[in-house]
């Protein structure tokens, strides 16, 4: 590539973003109840429907369903609150502008080509969930469990039916759907929990005293589907922690954070936790345990809520599909500068679409989110080792920014090499992230003293090895 | 006119969240339960919109 070509992709990349270049200044500030009401917003999606279920089927038991969400989500809440939120409130500025100064605009590229493809597989199992219940009237043949491929004929038309729609509205601009998300939220919340409460008579529960005796018995029994792995508290609370993991430690929601008065305002991500990541998960557990262990999502919320529970679904899947099918082509447009935006999104849905077709990125969807948090929460150890580490060992942040750099190799070797040397690790997936964190930290401090030293000794011949 | 249309999808999400809590007791048939939770959609999505609040 031509040092013009570089030039330019550097320019297209700043000008996608150019309009949050600046700190949010002190008048743009929003007030905690924001935060409240847009977290909990976010975190009742179509997903829910899936994860729930997907944990009855590893047989944990109900106490350590419990505890493990009261427990995981709490550090979800302390991670906003502690690792996130303090940086964006001092600095105020997008994740992207903040690795653009850490790791220089090369690096920071790859990272959001690696973000939007993981946007990519999030919104196609999106279009999935969606897909059974639109497939509900017809009499569609529900993907199972075990189904890796597409199942039938009928299974790839509503895919491509709901993509489409989807991939449509994206291309007219999101803006207005990330509304409506917000204002189905309430409503949603409650249906997850209506028509959890509403199949309780069919598994024996009549009261909310026989419900603990039911859960254990019924729902959370502990015994393991056949081919399924087994979930201990640990999985559930690891899970629950790092379900979001790009978001609070990767630093995804400095972008969120940055309008924040305070860091404390990170404890107002707990309503949205608990609501979606606690109640809504347990909803959708019992309807799978009503449903005798289907995991669809259309079916069972149909069999919970009648129609109100398929639009549900529906709406779930559409809305959180399509801001993130936006984001995504977002990202791509600046490897495709002659494409109109339109066509970018387009074709973006259109491998989205594909994805979806394969029920594998719904029925592996605990594995996916894990490890989606797990490829891009490197970059976020890497913004906090240049925020609160650097300064105390003497180290320069912002080094890309300060020496024009626009590629720095020691963030690059601390995201991949983390990444690499847990995929090694006997550790399930859901157990990896956490030592990836240290190991990512160690790296990119030891590698930053190294590329740093020569510069300083230019700089300062007097100062000692 | 906002406090009618607050109380409206109040109403609202009262019939999407109520006749479940009936059905577990047995007050109510699920076709029942079913029907008003359609309606309490209808009602919710007729009024929310125009009050609700996003953040920009």
């Amino acid at each position: 590539m031509s040092t013009g070509g570089k030039s330019r992709l550097v320019e297209r990349l700043d000008a996608m973003y150019e309009f949050d270049r600046e700190p949010v200044t002190e008048k743009k500030l929003h007030g905690f109840s924001s935060f409240l009401g847009m977290y909990a917003g976010e975190h009742v999606a179509g997903t829910e429907f899936v994860i729930g279920p997907l944990f009855v089927v590893h047989g944990v038991a109900a106490g350590d369903l419990f505890l493990g969400l009261l427990v995981g989500n709490l550090l979800a809440v302390l991670s906003w609150t502690f690792v996130c939120a303090p940086i964006a409130v001092r600095t105020r500025l997008t994740l992207y502008w903040q690795l653009r100064k850490i790791c220089g605009p090369y690096l920071t590229y790859l990272y959001s080509i690696v973000n939007a493809l993981m946007f990519c597989f999030l919104a196609g199992a999106m279009i999935s969930v969606a897909a059974t219940a639109v497939g509900l009237p017809f009499g569609m043949p529900m993907p199972e469990l075990t189904d890796r491929y597409p199942t039938s004929v009928t299974w790839v038309v509503i895919v491509f039916l709901v993509g489409a729609v989807v991939t449509t509205l994206a291309i007219l601009g999101f803006e207005k759907i990330s509304r409506f998300s917000l204002i189905c939220a309430p409503w949603m919340f409650l249906v997850f929990v209506a028509a959890a409460v509403a199949v309780l008579p069919d598994l024996g529960c009549t009261s909310f005293g026989q419900f603990w005796e039911v859960a254990n018995e019924k729902i959370w029994t502990g015994v393991v589907v056949e081919g399924q792995s087994k979930f201990t508290f640990w999985h559930v609370m690891f899970f629950a922690w790092f379900c979001n993991l790009a978001m609070h430690i990767g630093m995804s929601d400095l972008t969120i954070f940055r309008y924040a008065k305070k860091w404390s305002y990170g404890l107002a991500s707990a309503p949205g936790m608990y609501l979606g990541h606690f109640v809504a998960w347990i909803a959708s557990g019992i309807l799978c345990a009503a449903a005798a262990g289907s995991v669809a999502p259309g079916p069972i919320a149909y069999m919970g809520a009648g129609v109100a529970g398929a639009v549900c679904v529906v709406v779930a899947g559409w809305t959180t599909a399509n801001p993130t099918l936006y984001r995504a082509g977002l990202a791509f447009q600046v490897a495709t500068p002659n494409w109109k935006r339109w066509r970018v999104t387009l074709f973006t849905g259109v491998a989205t679409t594909i994805a979806a077709c394969f029920p594998a990125l719904v029925m592996q969807l605990l594995d996916f989110v894990a490890l989606y948090g797990l490829i891009l929460m490197p970059m976020g150890a890497v913004i906090f080792t240049d925020f609160w580490i650097f300064p105390r060992l003497g180290l320069q942040r912002n080094y890309a920014e300060t020496n024009g750099g626009l590629f720095r190799w020691p963030a690059f070797v601390a995201w991949v090499g983390s990444v690499a040397i847990v995929f090694q690790m006997p550790l399930e997936i859901y157990f990896k992230a956490l030592p990836a964190w240290f190991i990512a930290i160690a790296f990119y401090t030891l590698l930053s003293m190294v590329e740093q030293r020569p510069r300083a000794k230019v700089e300062n011949p007097e100062v000692q090895p | 006119m906002k406090t009618i249309l607050k109380l409206v999808s109040l109403v609202g999400l009262v019939l999407t969240v109520l006749p479940a809590l009936l059905v577990m007791v047995g007050s109510i048939r699920w076709e029942t339960h079913a029907l008003l939770m359609f309606v309490g959609m209808v009602v919710w999505f007729s009024s929310a919109p125009f009050w609700m609040k996003t953040m920009e």
